[in-house]
């Protein structure tokens, strides 16, 4: 990447937020809606202060971002392994495809009653809500990486004298890597979706509980404070795991 | 030990109506060359798909006195493996950290990619990759190399270097070759034998040996004459003219 593309790389996301600050305070100074209900970038700037010097801030993000890496987590521990099987299983995959199927379709958020009635109010809830959104997604991503493993490298893989164990771990997981990332990228972003949901009704903190509450107590300023934090943990959350894309032997499959 | 290191047997090959041996005998001496060419969808690669074991004939024997290895026409390296790594698949027996080291810096050597033993392979050009194939398959123990037309999926003046490369690298590594390809001037400037099969079910409808060292020169008169017999035998006399006139 040369200096101009870096410049451009850099500088231009950077031109567009100031941009789209310089519109949202035109529109709040022109009172095209009531302070109360459109509040200033000024405003949000003090209510940020004001949250992190309470600390409830920082609490929020350490909450949601527990429950996010612990859903998440699990489901890719969990998933992952169960979509190789089934990338591996014809018979197996044919049974429990429609249904896995089924239940990707289903919102996570339907299943928000369930959580509260079975786990109560807290982490759990949240936790299994982000597991539910991300398991799904996830077996269906190995599965269908598993089933795009050009043959010729279990041949190879077979005339070298691989055996079983070496199949799975030289063979079919660095070649699932690749789409495996993009889809965990994909499930991540899911997943954050789905935390500040399950917050805002089966928690008592977490940055979707601190958007409910601001929004309860009419204090706009800190329900915007919520959501631009939401949007940039978002991003650097994808950011990290757009690392994952640059390691060296994996990079073959963003480049052919 | 026999002398012969892959032998076919009266082998019958079909896949539900379609049959694509019937009765197909063939024997390869150790240390031979043989080139097997024939009409498209002859089943040349069902040949070495049975001889590599990946295919069980319907009826008739198959033996290999060997440790086989297969080049494949396309994308049979690792793409997530250095070439380095990929050629030390074919090492894996060596037990010595030592001998492997010696051995792989003597495989790049022989494929002239020292300087690329760390590069992955959407990092080489065509040529390269297949160069890495040839090393990973010759590398350590094997015997018997089967090439499935290793050499199609690259443009001509690559494929007439590989030609050379692969004369040279089996002069310092001898093996027992099975290729098959569509290319019937690859198949003179490399053979030892060239097999011609028959549409299917496939007979072998002529066998023609060379004796001139590889690797050839395509003017070289005993590749000339191979070419024109091969073409001839294929039913393709009106295209020998200008089979030649190219040559």
């Amino acid at each position: 990447m040369n200096v101009t593309t870096v410049g451009k790389t850099r500088f231009l996301p950077l031109l567009v937020a100031l941009i789209a600050v310089g519109l949202w305070w035109t529109l709040s100074a022109l009172r095209v809606f009531p302070e109360s209900l459109f509040p200033s970038p000024p405003a949000v700037a003090k209510g940020f202060v004001e949250e992190i010097q309470t600390g409830r801030l920082l609490n929020d993000v350490i909450a949601s971002l527990f429950r996010v890496a612990t859903g998440f987590v699990l489901a890719v521990a969990l998933g992952v392994p169960l979509g190789l099987w089934l990338g591996h299983r014809a018979g197996a995959r044919a049974a429990l495809l429609p249904a896995i199927n089924f239940f990707r379709n289903l919102s996570p958020l339907a299943w928000i009653p369930f959580a509260i009635l079975w786990f109560g109010i807290g982490d759990v809830p949240a936790i299994f809500l982000i597991f539910m959104a991300s398991f799904f997604p996830v077996v269906l991503a190995t599965i269908a990486s598993v089933a795009s493993i050009p043959a010729v490298y279990f041949r190879v893989a077979r005339d070298y004298g691989y055996h079983s164990t070496e199949l799975l771990t030289q063979v079919t997981l660095p070649a699932i890597a690749p789409q495996v990332i993009t889809a965990l990228r994909v499930t991540a972003g899911l997943a954050w979706v789905v935390v500040v949901a399950a917050e805002m009704i089966a928690g008592r903190d977490g940055l979707g509980f601190a958007i409910w509450d601001a929004r309860n107590g009419l204090r706009m300023d800190l329900l915007v404070v919520g959501m631009i934090v939401i949007g940039i943990i978002g991003v650097v959350i994808d950011r990290l795991l757009v690392q994952l894309m640059k390691i060296e032997n994996v990079r073959w499959g963003y480049e052919q | 030990m026999s002398s012969k290191q892959l032998v076919i047997e009266g082998v019958a090959r079909t896949f539900g109506e379609v049959e694509v041996f019937r009765g197909l005998s063939l024997e390869v001496a150790r240390g031979e060359f043989v080139a097997v060419v024939g009409p498209s969808g002859c089943g040349k690669t069902t040949l070495l798909n049975l001889l590599s074991g990946f295919d069980k004939p319907t009826s008739g024997s198959v033996t290999c006195r060997g440790a086989v290895r297969m080049v494949y026409q396309h994308g049979g390296l690792f793409p997530w493996l250095t070439v380095a790594q990929n050629i030390s698949m074919g090492l894996r027996h060596v037990k010595s950290e030592a001998e492997r080291a010696r051995q792989m810096t003597e495989m790049l050597r022989l494929i002239r990619l020292e300087n690329f033993a760390d590069h992955y392979p959407r990092q080489l050009s065509g040529g390269m990759r297949q160069r890495v194939e040839l090393a990973r398959a010759l590398a350590g123990e094997t015997d018997i190399l089967l090439l499935d037309e290793p050499f199609s999926a690259l443009d001509y003046l690559t494929r007439l270097r590989m030609r050379r490369d692969l004369a040279h690298l089996l002069r310092e590594r001898p093996r027992t070759v099975m290729l098959v390809t569509h290319d019937i001037e690859e198949a003179a400037q490399l053979a030892d034998r060239v097999v011609v099969l028959s549409e299917r079910p496939a007979q072998i409808r002529c066998e023609l040996r060379l004796q001139a060292s590889r690797p050839r020169d395509l003017t070289h008169p005993e590749v000339v004459e191979a070419t024109h017999r091969i073409l001839s035998e294929l039913g393709l006399e009106h295209d020998t003219e200008n089979a030649l006139a190219n040559v």
